[in-house]
């Protein structure tokens, strides 16, 4: 009798372990001030870098970043333009992996938060999209 | 007769404990890539564009 209620005790208190830590795992904190502001710059920048994914000019790297993956697509007079989409682009997404990080209290997550991003920029960039795979670029 | 509750406390106090310290040991992959894909739906717009996409897909080339 006394056994029995002891191993019940003890298999309550690991399935409440368990609870408590597929909760705490569920969901990472993306909402804040900072991190919102990005995805707004983002979000409006994507207006214009949108074609030139689509011409191929840019493609999305395996670093989590945008790459200007063939300046000869792009008339000579554009290409100042366009190095500074990438280079605007590419900070907010620094900002924004590092940021994330910090609003969970992992700053040293940074760099798996960009290895998460990375993946699924590639992932569900749109066909005719060059993505850069571990053999190089290919076109989706 | 007491050795059944402080039984049950250690238990629970090691379980808890061991929770947490795999929380700050692991990254998140699958809370960080469900965070990852919110916010590529909103810097995209998939979400939006979903119902009514602005060109069919194949139609280029």
């Amino acid at each position: 009798m006394k056994l029995v209620s002891r191993l019940r005790v003890l298999l309550a208190a690991l399935l409440f372990s368990l609870a408590g830590h597929a909760a705490a795992q569920n969901n990472l904190e993306i909402n804040t001030p900072a991190i919102s502001a990005l995805q707004k710059s983002m979000q409006q920048r994507h207006a214009q870098l949108a074609p030139l994914y689509a011409s191929g000019a840019l493609g999305l790297a395996r670093d989590g970043t945008v790459a200007l993956r063939d300046a000869s697509s792009v008339p000579l007079a554009q290409r100042g333009q366009i190095n500074a989409l990438v280079s605007a682009e590419n900070a907010d997404r620094a900002a924004l992996y590092r940021e994330i990080a910090r609003a969970n209290g992992r700053p040293e997550w940074e760099a798996d938060v960009r290895a998460t991003f990375a993946q699924r920029w590639i992932d569900r960039a749109q066909k005719g999209w060059w993505v850069q795979g571990a053999g190089g670029w290919v076109q989706k | 007769m007491h050795s059944a509750p402080r039984l049950a406390l250690c238990a629970m106090l090691l379980a808890i404990t061991s929770a947490c310290v795999t929380i700050n040991i692991y990254f998140p992959a699958a809370a960080a890539e469900k965070a990852a894909d919110r916010i590529i739906d909103e810097v995209w717009q998939l979400r939006d564009n979903a119902g009514q996409p602005a060109r069919p897909e194949g139609a280029a080339q």
